[in-house]
């Protein structure tokens, strides 16, 4: 039993301050059985406030800590690593969540947070006085990493993994490499064409002994946990007749980068599949990539004024996109430039709402004003009109530059920038049961904390399967998320948590109905003593509990998760 | 007590760490609003919950038990979705010897992105403990 608790109830800026009363909280648990140290912090996560916890379980020789913060998905492992780094066993630390399940679930009630984030934290508290020294089991971690999609995101993933000599299995669902980037003409800064780029980095992973491409492949089932994962992978026949190939291959991480789909507007959205005119930006990119002579045709039309209407499935006030797809402003500039400079007679007419150019992108959309290009700009509630006069296409727009005045412009052709959407297909999110967020890309566990790791350990995310990011973005997001999936298994080892279940010997009297819960085998039957019991096999039992319930005589518990320590916290909370 | 303490019931949940754990976390997230008397208690596995944890709460004062269960996503297995059913069961045989209603304990799989539908099925089950237990 606990007889020298720290309790640190943190403000996290003010995301659990401003709905929580963090001081009522300190002075209600102060004084609870066993606390002799109970302090406020405004980010416990900070360096400084590691530093005093440190210096705090020295100095007040404390046997227990307690965090009470955000979730334990994002801190746990900080936290634990603190406390060992007091010299006391990390697992005696217990951690309380009360951003997630109660600043933030909360900050309708501000009173109604307060009292349910003491209630938390006294739960904490009864939760420590029972928790034991633990000890890790290690276990060995297979050091092959699996890529899931060949875009420029998991290219540069298997490259970078490559790289640190760890053997890569790149996985592709298509029957070539690049995805969205080997379609692209000449990009932007390096006007480097996407297809070079792609031919680039392709040739340069192929030559690797440690890489294995599989194009036409999909994983159709996953097994396993971190540094074991099994990857059923299906390959598509090459020629037609051949049969259907199958194989598995045990990885000790997975990449996902999956990538994103362009945003397919509906019919009658901006006149789109209802004016011949009318095109999204993947389209206009393409036809000027393809076309040559000195004049852009499209439909045997010439083409001379082009609109281009911005955010068309992004920043959606009534849709569901709310979100910014961050690398179409770049894009469509990038596109009405390189159409200028190629075609004669070029007049780029952008109707937009508010340019995102960030970074050294600013300098495309500089070029493009000193190129006379025009930038009309709209509000939301007054998106620009498209209709036919004839054959002639004209676009009304109020723009809110000049005072709101409604310009009229007869057009030759209207690109609609289309953004960034999640694939249709979610297949590979669902079997590796990976969390989406409100945008429905796959969600990282925190933007900037974690920002390529998933919830599921072991499984990190890369490139645009997260959101919407531009090439270089993808790329950074590619290599964070290579370098984290390489450090889960470069050990060739991997601790699991001691969390097993024991059996009180003397109360239990053989009946094996806990052998027949166990899915793993884990319980067998033994003579200690000179009395039949259940003996658990320590390295086989993964915690589950599944044992616990069905003994008639209570005799397993699972440690950490101990019907003392369970009544206890049911006990403070009620 | 507060208001919202008073009007509200007082409802435990078991949460699971690895699957619905994320789900009430990204409630919280996307504020999406619950009442403040709802407890989480994280287990590794929903089906490892004991009965006599779910009557310990009702004998401490908890006016319903919700399992927020890993259903087919549970990491340890298959069995898991029967095995969380037979603890239901085991805890209503409990609950009836001590004539306590049934519908007092409720289970749900919540997935690890199911945060609109925990919030949906513990807002059901406050509406319905008020109703049926502290109806003025």
């Amino acid at each position: 039993m606990k007889e020298r608790i720290g309790v640190y109830i943190c403000h996290c800026g003010g995301n659990i301050s401003d709905y929580v009363d963090v001081e009522k909280v300190r002075q209600a648990v102060q004084d609870d059985e066993g606390v002799v140290l109970a302090k406020t912090t405004v980010f416990a996560c900070s360096d400084s406030n590691q530093t005093d916890m440190v210096n705090d379980i020295k100095e007040h020789n404390l046997d227990g800590v307690i965090v009470s913060s955000c979730s334990p998905k994002l801190h746990l492992t900080t936290f634990r690593d603190v406390t060992e780094r007091g010299e006391l066993n990390k697992y005696t630390y217990v951690h309380a969540n009360i951003r997630e399940q109660v600043s933030w679930a909360h900050s309708d009630d501000k009173i109604g947070a307060t009292e349910k984030a003491i209630h938390v934290v006294k739960a904490a508290i009864a939760k420590s006085r029972y928790a034991k020294p633990l000890y890790p089991n290690q276990f060995e971690a297979e050091k092959t990493i699996a890529v899931i999609g060949a875009g420029i995101a998991g290219l540069k993933a298997a490259i970078s993994l490559s790289d640190k000599n760890s053997n890569v299995v790149l996985i592709e669902k298509e029957n070539r490499v690049g995805g969205h980037t080997a379609t692209w003409g000449s990009l932007f800064m390096t006007d480097e064409r996407g297809s070079e780029l792609i031919d680039r980095i392709y040739s340069d992973l192929s030559q690797r002994e440690n890489v294995f491409i599989l194009t036409g492949s999909e994983v159709i089932s996953s097994k396993g946990s971190i540094g074991n994962f099994t990857l059923k992978i299906r390959k598509k026949p090459q020629i037609a007749g051949d049969p259907v190939e199958t194989m598995e291959i045990n990885v000790g991480s997975i990449v996902v980068a999956t990538g994103f789909e362009h945003y397919s507007p509906e019919e009658g959205e901006f006149a789109f599949a209802q004016n011949e005119a009318v095109i999204t930006l993947p389209n206009f990119k393409q036809l000027v990539d393809e076309s040559s002579g000195k004049v852009l045709e499209y439909n045997g039309k010439k083409i001379k004024n082009i609109a281009y209407v911005y955010c068309v499935g992004s920043r959606q006030t009534e849709g569901e996109n709310k979100y910014c797809s961050r690398y179409c402003c770049t894009s469509v500039i990038h596109t009405a430039i390189e159409t200028k400079k190629k075609f004669k007679g070029i007049q780029n007419i952008h109707l937009n709402r508010g340019i995102r150019t960030y970074g050294k992108q600013e300098l495309l959309y500089a070029e493009s004003l000193q190129m006379g290009d025009l930038y009309l700009q709209f509000n939301d509630d007054t998106p620009p009109e498209i209709r036919n006069e004839g054959k002639k296409t004209v676009v009304t727009v109020k723009d809110i530059l000049s005072a709101g005045r409604e310009l009229e412009m007869e057009v030759d052709l209207v690109v609609l920038v289309t953004g960034m959407v999640p694939r249709k297909d979610q297949s590979i999110g669902k079997m590796l049961k990976l969390p989406k967020g409100r945008d429905k890309f796959y969600n990282e566990v925190h933007m900037k904390l974690r920002p390529v790791e998933t919830v599921i350990d072991g499984i990190t995310i890369a490139g645009t399967c997260q959101g919407p990011k531009n090439i270089s973005e993808s790329v950074n997001s590619a290599l964070s998320a290579a370098t984290k999936s390489f450090s889960y298994v470069s050990k060739g080892t991997l601790e699991t948590e001691p969390i097993v279940a024991e059996v009180d010997h003397e109360v239990c009297s053989w009946c094996g109905k806990c052998a027949e819960a166990c899915p793993f085998d884990a319980i067998e039957k033994q003579e200690v003593n000179g009395k039949e019991v259940a003996v658990i096999n320590t390295s086989v039992c993964k915690g589950c509990g599944m044992c616990t319930p069905v003994c008639p005589v209570d005799a397993i518990d699972l440690i950490g998760y101990t019907s003392e320590e369970m009544k206890s916290m049911i006990e403070v909370l009620a | 007590m507060t208001q919202s303490f008073n009007k509200n019931a007082k409802i435990l949940v078991f949460s699971t760490e690895k699957i619905s754990d994320p789900a009430i976390d990204m409630a919280g997230l996307m504020k999406l609003h619950y009442p403040p008397t709802v407890y989480t208690i994280t287990v590794p596995c929903s089906s490892g919950i004991k009965p006599s944890w779910i009557m310990h709460a009702y004998e401490k004062g908890f006016d319903g038990v919700f399992i927020a269960a890993d259903g087919t996503d549970c990491v340890f297995g298959e069995t898991c979705t029967q095995k969380t059913g037979n603890v239901v069961s085991m805890a209503h045989d409990q609950m009836k010897e001590k004539e306590i209603d049934p519908a007092r304990l409720r289970m749900a799989a919540i997935c690890s992105v199911c945060s609109e539908a925990f919030v949906k099925q513990v807002r059901s089950f406050n509406d319905y403990l008020i109703k049926t237990l502290h109806a003025e």
